[in-house]
C-alpha cells in the first residue's frame, strides 16, 4: 500500500522532471536529441509567447484567488467545503451581465465607462453577496453541528439548484457581454498587457487589499478569526457567532461577485455552468495555499493560474502529448492531487480549527 | 531478559511544549503498573505514543525487544497492545456483540471473497469470532450478556460502557493492556468491583497491564508498581507505599510546602 | 411521564401576523418562482383531468396547500403537550394561502405593466394569459386570492383532521395525480394485459384522466384508506380484548422472517413478470432504470456502507464501458481482440479493480471532504482523457467507439434493439450486486466499515487497517460500476465521453441519499422512482415534459433531504442514528441514567441487605 503510494509519487516527480528537462533542452536547441526524443516537431517557445502565457496565467490566478478566498474563509469558520461557492461566482457574473446589457442599451457604457463599470461591479457584488447570505440562512444554518459531509452534500444540491435556476430563468444560451470601449482594449506597451487585463488586475488587487484590511484591522475581522478558532468560546466572549458567520459568507460572496463580473468582461461570455470548473479550481487554489489561510488562498490562486496556463506547453508538449490545451483542466486536478499527496496542509500552511486537531 | 515494553529516553514536543521529557519506562510480563500524576502530566500522551497515535521527537519504544516506532496504530494493536480511552469511545451505533466482534479484526483473516462465497472457513471463523466475543463479555458477569448482545452500545449506562470498552480491548487478544482511567466516573461500589476484575485480568487471562488512574484506592489495590509522571518526567517509581510517601510526589500533587513558597517569592 | 395532566399546558392559539406574513410571502415567492422558470406554461399542454384541471395549474396549486399545512403544523418538544388544532389553524392557513395567491396576482399585474423579458425569458404574454385565464389582471387578483384562501384552508384543514381522515383526503389526490401523470406506463401495461377497456375508462387518450376515471380512482383510494384504517382498529381492539380474529392464527403461525421472505419473493417475481406485459418504450425505460439501480447499488457500498463520499463514481462506469468497447468492438481504433462480451467482462473486472486501486491509493487517506472533491476531479480527468486528442488513437476521442456487438448468449444476442433482454440481464447483475452487498455487510469487512464510519481513529486503534478496509469498499464499488458500464456499452452499441459527465455521479448520489444510504431496498426504490419518473442525466423518464426541470428538482431534493431527512426515505436504522447523533445524545443519556439507577436498585435488593 505504502509502496504503491511511493510509486505514484515517484511517477509524478519523474514525469514532471522529464517534462521540464525536455522543455529546457528544447529551449536551448529544438533539434537536440533529448528534446526530439518524445516530441519530434519540437520548437523553441519564444519569450513573447511565454510571457503571454504567464500574464494570462497571473490574471486568471487572481480570479481564482478571489473565489478561493470565499472557500477558504468559509472552511476556516465552519469547516466544510461550500461547493455552491462557484455558483455564487456565476450568479455574480450573470447579474453583472444583465446590468451591463442594460447600461449598454442606455448608452452609459460607452459614454462614461468607468462609472458604468463601478455600477456593474457594485450590483454584482450586491447580488452575489445576497445569494451567499440566503444560502447560508436557508441551507447551512440548520445543519450546523451535523456530520461534516452533510453540509457538503447539501452544498452540491444548492449548486445544482442555482445552476438550473439561472438556466431556466435566463435561458440556457451563453450570454455575451457588451464590447468594451476602444481605449481600453487596444494593446498597451511595453509589457503587452491589454487594457482589459490591467482593469481586471486593478480591480482584483483593490478588492483583495480591501478584504485584507477588513480582516486584519477591524473588529469584525477579529471576531471572524475568533469564531474560526472556537465557536463556543467566541460566543462566551460576547461575539455574535451567527452574525459573524453571515458576514463571512457575505464577504466570500462579494469577492466571488467581483471575480464573476471580471471573468465575464475578460472572456466576454458566461453560461449557467460557468461557475462549476472555476469553483473547483478555486477550491484547488485554496488547498494549494493552505485552507483557512487568506494570503495562502491568493498565492494558491496565482500558482494555479500560472501552472494551468504554462504547464500544457512547458511540461506536456515536450513529452510529446498532442492537443495539450485540452488537458488544461486536468492539470489543475493533478496539481490538487499532488499537493494533497505531498503536502496536505498546503504550500503555505493551514490554519486548523480545534476539532480538526483532535 | 527483555521487558514486555520498554521505553528509552522518550521525548515528545508539541510546538514549544515538552509533553514527554527523557522518559524511561518498562513493564515486565505479568506486571500491573499504574501511571499516576496530576492533570496535564502527559499520561494520555504517554499512551498515545505507545499506540502510535503520536510520533515522538526522539527516543525509542520497544515491544518484546523490537522497536514499534513508526508503526500505524493498527499494526501496534496487531502486535498485541490494546488500549481503552479516557473519554469512552465505543462504536455507539454498533451492538454490544458487534463491538467485541469488530475488535477481533486483526486476529482474523477471512476476506471479501470468502464472505461472498460464504465458504466453510468463513462460517467457521464467524462462529469463532462470535463465541470469543461472548466469552469476553461473559467475563463481566451478567451485565453485557443475553439480550444485551444485540443492543446498540449507546443505550448502555456509563459504567457498562466502560466495561464494554475493556471487553473490546480484550477482544483484540492482546498481551499488553493499556487502560486509561478505567474507573473514572464510577461509583465506589462499581470501582471496587472493577478493581477486582483488573486483578483477574492478569490472573485468568494473563494480560500484562499498564493503567492510568486517578483513584488511589484502585491504584493501591492492584498495582505491583506505581510510576508518577509530572510535566512529562518520571518523578518517582516504586510500590504504592514508597511512592505515596515521596516528598516530590506530594509536592507535585499538592504544591510546595508553604515556607518554600515564601522563600521563592 | 405518560400522565399528560402533569405537563405544562401548551400556549393557546394566537394570531401571529409576522409568521403568517413570512410564510405567505414564501408561498407567493415559490409560486412566482415556478411561474418564472416557465414550468406552468410549458407543461400545460397535457391536462391532469380531462377538460377540468391542467398539469400547468397543478404545478401551482399544490403550493398554498403545502404552506397551509406547514403553518398549521407545530413543533412538539419533549415534555410539552400538543396543542389541540382548531379553527385558529384554519384561519392561519387561509391567511397564508390567500397572501400567496394575492402575490401571484401581483405577478400578473407586473407582467402586464413592465417588460423585463430581456433577461427573464419566461416573463411572457403566454404566462400572463395563463395567470389571468385570459380575463385580465383584475380577474387574476380575484381568482388567485380566492384559490389561495380556499387551498390554504384545505392545507391547514389536513392538519386539523385526525390522521385517518387525512389519509382519506390525501390518498385520492395522490392516486389521481400519479395515475394521470404515469399514463404512459399504465396504459401500456393495461393494453398488454388485454385490459384496454380499463384504460379507456380511465384515460382520455393522452388528455389526462377522464372525469369518470378520476371519480373511480378517488372512490377506490378512499375505500382503500378507509379499509386499511378499519382493519387496523379491528386488530388493535381485538388485541386489547384478547379475542382472536379469524385468520389471525394463520398469520401468527408464519414467522416474521418467513413473511419477509415471501414478500421479497413476490417482489422479485413481479420484477421479472411485469416487463412481459409492457411495450417497447417501457422496456427502454426499465433498462435505463436497471442500469442506474446497478450503479446505485455499487455506490451504496462505497457511500452507504463504508461512508466514503465518492463523487467521481462515474469514472468506473466509464472504465467499464470503454474497456468493453475496446475488447469487443471491431471498430476500436487501436486494438481489436473482438472478444465475446462475457470473456471481456472478466477483463473489465480486473481493469476496474486496478483503476480503483490506482485512484483509491492516493485518495483513501484523505479527510472525507477532500476525498469528495478529489474523486470528483478524478471523474472529470478520466472523461477529459477519453475525450483528448492524446488518447484518441486508443479510445477514439470525441468520435467514441462504435459497433459494439452486444452480449452473445449462444442462441441470441442481447443488445439495445431488445431493451427487455437488457433489463433482464441488468437484473441478474443487480441480484449479484445485492447478494454481494448483503454478504459483505454482514462479514468481518462489513463490521470494519461500520466501525470506520463510527469513529475512524478508534477503529484504527482497535487493529483495523482502515486504509485497506476503505480501499476494499472503493474497489468493490468500482467493480460493480464497471459491470454497469459493460452492459451500458453493449446496450448502446457505441460509446462516447459525453455519457460520463460528473452529472451522472451527482444524480447517483441523489438516488442513494433519497432512497436511504446503506439500505439496499431504499437505494433500489430510490433509483427506480427517480430515474423512472424524472429520468437520468440523458435518459428520459416517464415525465418527459419535465425533462428541463429534472436537474433543478434533483438539486432541490438533495437539499431538502439533507435538511429534513438525511437518512433517506427508506432508511437504514443504524445509518439514521448516526446522522441524528445530536438529537439522540440527550435522550440516551437520560435512558442510561435511569437504567443505572435501576441496576443499582436491583443490586441492592438482590445482594446485600437493603438499609431500612
Amino acid at each position: 500500500m505504502d509502496l504503491f503510494l511511493s510509486f505514484i509519487k515517484a511517477f509524478l516527480i519523474l514525469m514532471v522532471s522529464i517534462g521540464l528537462l525536455a522543455f529546457i533542452a528544447q529551449q536551448i536547441d529544438p533539434n537536440n536529441p533529448f528534446a526530439e526524443w518524445r516530441n519530434e516537431g519540437a520548437t523553441r517557445l519564444g519569450w513573447p509567447a511565454l510571457k503571454g502565457l504567464l500574464i494570462a496565467g497571473i490574471i486568471q490566478g487572481f480570479m481564482y484567488g478571489l473565489i478561493a478566498l470565499g472557500y477558504s474563509m468559509v472552511y476556516g469558520v465552519l469547516g466544510f467545503i461550500n461547493f455552491a461557492h462557484g455558483e455564487v461566482f456565476m450568479v455574480g457574473g450573470m447579474s453583472g451581465w444583465i446590468v451591463s446589457e442594460k447600461l449598454f442599451e442606455s448608452g452609459l457604457w460607452e459614454d462614461a465607462f468607468l462609472l458604468a463599470l463601478i455600477i456593474v461591479i457594485l450590483i454584482s457584488i450586491g447580488v452575489s453577496t445576497l445569494t451567499a447570505v440566503i444560502i447560508e440562512r436557508v441551507a447551512y444554518r440548520p445543519l450546523r453541528g451535523s456530520p461534516r459531509l452533510i453540509p457538503l452534500i447539501t452544498s452540491i444540491g444548492v449548486s445544482f439548484f442555482l445552476q438550473y435556476t439561472v438556466s431556466l430563468l435566463l435561458g440556457p444560451a451563453s450570454k455575451s457581454f457588451p464590447v468594451l470601449p476602444e481605449w481600453l482594449t487596444k494593446d498597451r506597451t511595453p509589457l503587452d498587457i491589454s487594457g482589459t487585463q490591467i482593469m481586471v488586475l486593478a480591480v482584483a488587487i483593490i478588492s483583495m487589499a480591501g478584504l485584507w484590511y477588513y480582516v486584519e484591522n477591524t473588529k469584525t475581522g477579529k471576531a471572524m478569526r475568533a469564531v474560526a478558532e472556537d465557536k463556543e468560546i467566541a460566543a462566551l466572549m460576547g461575539i455574535d457567532v451567527d452574525k459573524t458567520i453571515v458576514r463571512t459568507f457575505a464577504i466570500g460572496g462579494a469577492m466571488a461577485g467581483v471575480a464573476g463580473i471580471m471573468w465575464g468582461l475578460l472572456f466576454k461570455s458566461l453560461i449557467f455552468t460557468s461557475g462549476f470548473l472555476p469553483g473547483i479550481k478555486a477550491f484547488t487554489a485554496a488547498v494549494v495555499g493552505g485552507v483557512g489561510n487568506l494570503g495562502g488562498a491568493m498565492a494558491g490562486g496565482l500558482s494555479l493560474g500560472v501552472a494551468e496556463s504554462t504547464a500544457p506547453l512547458v511540461l506536456l508538449e515536450p513529452l510529446g502529448i498532442p492537443g495539450v490545451s485540452q488537458l488544461k483542466d486536468a492539470v489543475a486536478f493533478v496539481l490538487l492531487i499532488s499537493v494533497l499527496l505531498f503536502k496536505p496542509t498546503g504550500l503555505f500552511g493551514e490554519r486548523l480549527s480545534d476539532d480538526e486537531r483532535a | 531478559m527483555s521487558h514486555v515494553l520498554e521505553i528509552k529516553d522518550l521525548n515528545v514536543v508539541f510546538g514549544g511544549l515538552h509533553a514527554m521529557k527523557d522518559l524511561n519506562f518498562h513493564v515486565d510480563e505479568g506486571e500491573i503498573v499504574s501511571v499516576i500524576g496530576p492533570n496535564g502530566a502527559g499520561k494520555t500522551t504517554f499512551f498515545n505514543t505507545i499506540t502510535g497515535l503520536v510520533k515522538p521527537t526522539s527516543g525509542d519504544v520497544l515491544y518484546e525487544g523490537h522497536s514499534i516506532l513508526g508503526l500505524d496504530p493498527n499494526q501496534v494493536t496487531a502486535l498485541g497492545i490494546a488500549r481503552t480511552f479516557q473519554n469512552v469511545r465505543l462504536f455507539a451505533n454498533m451492538t454490544v456483540i458487534e463491538n467485541v466482534m469488530v475488535a477481533q479484526h486483526c486476529r482474523t483473516s477471512q476476506g471479501a471473497l470468502s464472505a461472498l462465497l460464504n465458504t466453510k472457513a468463513f462460517k467457521q471463523e464467524e462462529r469463532e469470532i462470535r463465541e470469543y466475543g461472548e466469552k469476553v463479555l461473559a467475563f463481566f458477569g451478567s451485565r453485557l450478556v443475553g439480550y444485551r448482545f444485540d443492543q446498540p452500545a449507546f443505550v448502555l449506562s456509563y459504567a457498562n460502557r466502560r466495561r464494554l470498552e475493556i471487553a473490546r480491548a480484550m477482544a483484540t487478544k492482546p498481551k499488553l493492556l493499556l487502560l486509561d482511567e478505567p474507573v473514572a466516573g464510577m461509583n465506589p461500589k462499581e470501582s471496587a468491583e472493577l478493581t477486582a476484575l483488573i486483578g483477574r485480568l492478569r490472573s485468568e487471562w494473563g494480560f500484562t497491564i499498564v493503567m492510568i488512574e486517578h483513584d488511589m484506592s484502585v491504584v493501591r489495590d492492584v498495582s505491583d508498581r506505581v510510576v508518577v509522571l509530572d510535566h512529562g518526567e518520571t518523578i518517582a517509581q516504586g510500590d504504592f507505599d514508597e511512592v505515596s510517601n515521596d516528598p516530590g510526589v506530594i509536592e507535585a500533587y499538592l504544591g510546595r510546602p508553604l515556607e518554600n513558597a515564601e522563600d521563592n517569592t | 411521564m405518560n400522565d399528560s395532566s402533569s405537563l405544562p399546558a401548551p400556549p393557546p392559539w394566537s394570531f401571529d401576523p409576522r409568521r403568517l406574513g413570512r410564510l405567505g410571502g414564501l408561498a407567493g415567492l415559490t409560486m412566482a418562482f415556478i411561474c418564472l422558470i416557465g414550468m406552468p406554461v410549458k407543461i400545460d399542454t397535457v391536462p391532469l383531468i380531462e377538460r377540468h384541471l391542467s398539469r400547468g395549474y397543478t404545478s401551482l396549486v399544490w403550493v398554498p396547500i403545502v404552506f397551509g399545512f406547514i403553518v398549521a403544523s407545530q413543533v412538539v418538544l419533549e415534555g410539552m403537550q400538543a396543542r389541540k388544532r382548531g379553527l385558529g389553524d384554519i384561519i392561519d392557513g387561509t391567511v397564508v394561502g390567500g397572501l400567496g395567491g394575492f402575490l401571484v396576482g401581483v405577478l400578473a399585474w407586473l407582467i402586464n405593466n413592465y417588460d423585463i423579458r430581456d433577461p427573464l425569458i419566461n416573463w411572457s404574454p403566454a404566462l400572463y394569459d395563463f395567470l389571468t385565464f385570459s380575463k385580465g389582471t383584475g380577474f387574476a387578483f380575484f381568482i388567485w386570492t380566492a384559490l389561495g384562501l380556499g387551498l390554504g384552508a384545505v392545507g391547514a384543514g389536513l392538519q386539523v383532521l385526525p390522521a385517518a381522515y387525512r389519509r382519506m383526503a390525501t390518498w385520492p389526490a395522490i392516486a389521481i395525480v400519479s395515475v394521470s401523470v404515469l399514463e404512459a406506463a399504465f396504459s401500456d401495461l393495461l393494453e398488454n394485459l388485454k385490459l384496454e377497456f380499463v384504460a379507456d375508462a380511465i384515460y382520455a387518450k393522452q388528455r389526462g384522466v377522464t372525469v369518470k376515471g378520476a371519480i373511480i380512482l378517488a372512490v377506490l383510494a378512499t375505500v382503500v384508506a378507509f379499509g386499511r384504517d378499519r382493519v387496523k382498529t379491528l386488530v388493535a381492539s381485538a388485541n386489547a380484548n384478547g379475542t382472536v380474529l379469524p385468520g389471525a392464527a394463520l398469520l401468527d403461525n408464519v414467522a416474521a422472517s418467513t413473511r419477509k421472505k415471501i414478500s421479497t419473493a413476490l417482489v422479485v417475481v413481479a420484477i421479472f413478470v411485469v416487463p412481459l406485459f409492457l411495450g417497447r418504450i417501457m422496456h427502454e425505460l426499465l433498462a435505463n432504470v436497471g442500469l442506474f439501480i446497478l450503479l446505485a447499488l455499487g455506490l451504496n457500498v462505497v457511500v452507504g456502507l463504508a461512508g466514503i463520499l465518492d463523487l467521481g463514481y462515474v469514472a468506473f462506469f466509464a472504465v467499464g464501458g470503454y474497456t468493453t468497447a475496446v475488447l469487443t468492438s471491431p471498430f476500436a481504433p487501436w486494438w481489436t481482440p473482438e472478444l465475446p462480451w462475457f470473456v471481456s467482462l472478466i477483463v473489465v473486472m480486473f481493469v476496474a479493480a486496478l483503476v480503483g486501486l490506482i485512484i483509491g491509493a492516493p485518495v483513501i487517506r484523505m479527510r472525507g471532504d477532500y476525498l469528495a472533491i478529489v474523486t470528483l476531479g478524478f471523474g472529470e480527468i478520466i472523461r477529459l482523457l477519453f475525450l483528448s486528442d492524446w488518447l484518441s488513437p486508443y479510445f477514439g476521442g470525441a468520435q467514441g467507439i462504435t459497433n459494439i456487438p452486444g452480449v452473445e448468449l449462444g442462441v441470441t444476442t442481447i443488445k439495445g434493439t431488445d431493451p427487455r433482454a437488457v433489463f433482464y440481464l441488468v437484473m441478474v447483475f443487480c441480484i449479484v450486486a445485492i447478494y454481494a452487498s448483503w454478504r459483505l455487510e454482514n462479514s468481518r469487512l462489513g463490521r470494519a466499515w461500520m466501525a470506520i464510519r463510527e469513529d475512524e481513529s478508534v477503529a484504527e486503534a482497535m487493529g483495523i487497517n482502515t486504509v485497506n478496509a476503505k480501499l476494499a469498499a472503493f474497489v468493490t464499488g468500482a467493480v460493480l460500476a464497471s459491470f454497469s458500464g459493460a452492459i451500458f456499452a453493449a446496450k448502446a452499441g457505441s460509446i462516447f465521453p459525453g455519457s460520463f459527465k460528473i452529472l451522472v455521479s451527482v444524480i447517483l448520489l441523489v438516488v442513494v441519499i433519497v432512497g436511504g444510504m446503506g439500505r439496499i431496498a431504499g437505494v433500489m426504490v430510490g433509483a427506480a422512482v427517480l430515474i423512472g419518473v424524472l429520468g437520468g442525466p440523458s435518459q428520459p423518464g416517464l415525465l418527459q415534459e419535465f425533462g428541463e426541470y429534472k436537474l433543478l428538482i434533483y438539486g432541490v431534493l438533495l437539499v431538502l433531504m439533507m435538511l429534513k431527512r438525511p437518512e433517506g426515505l427508506l432508511p437504514n436504522v443504524r445509518r439514521s442514528r448516526e446522522l441524528h447523533g445530536d438529537e439522540l445524545t440527550q435522550d440516551v443519556w437520560i435512558k442510561a441514567q435511569i437504567e443505572m439507577d435501576e441496576e443499582d436498585g436491583s443490586a441492592t435488593t438482590e445482594g446485600e441487605v437493603a438499609p431500612a
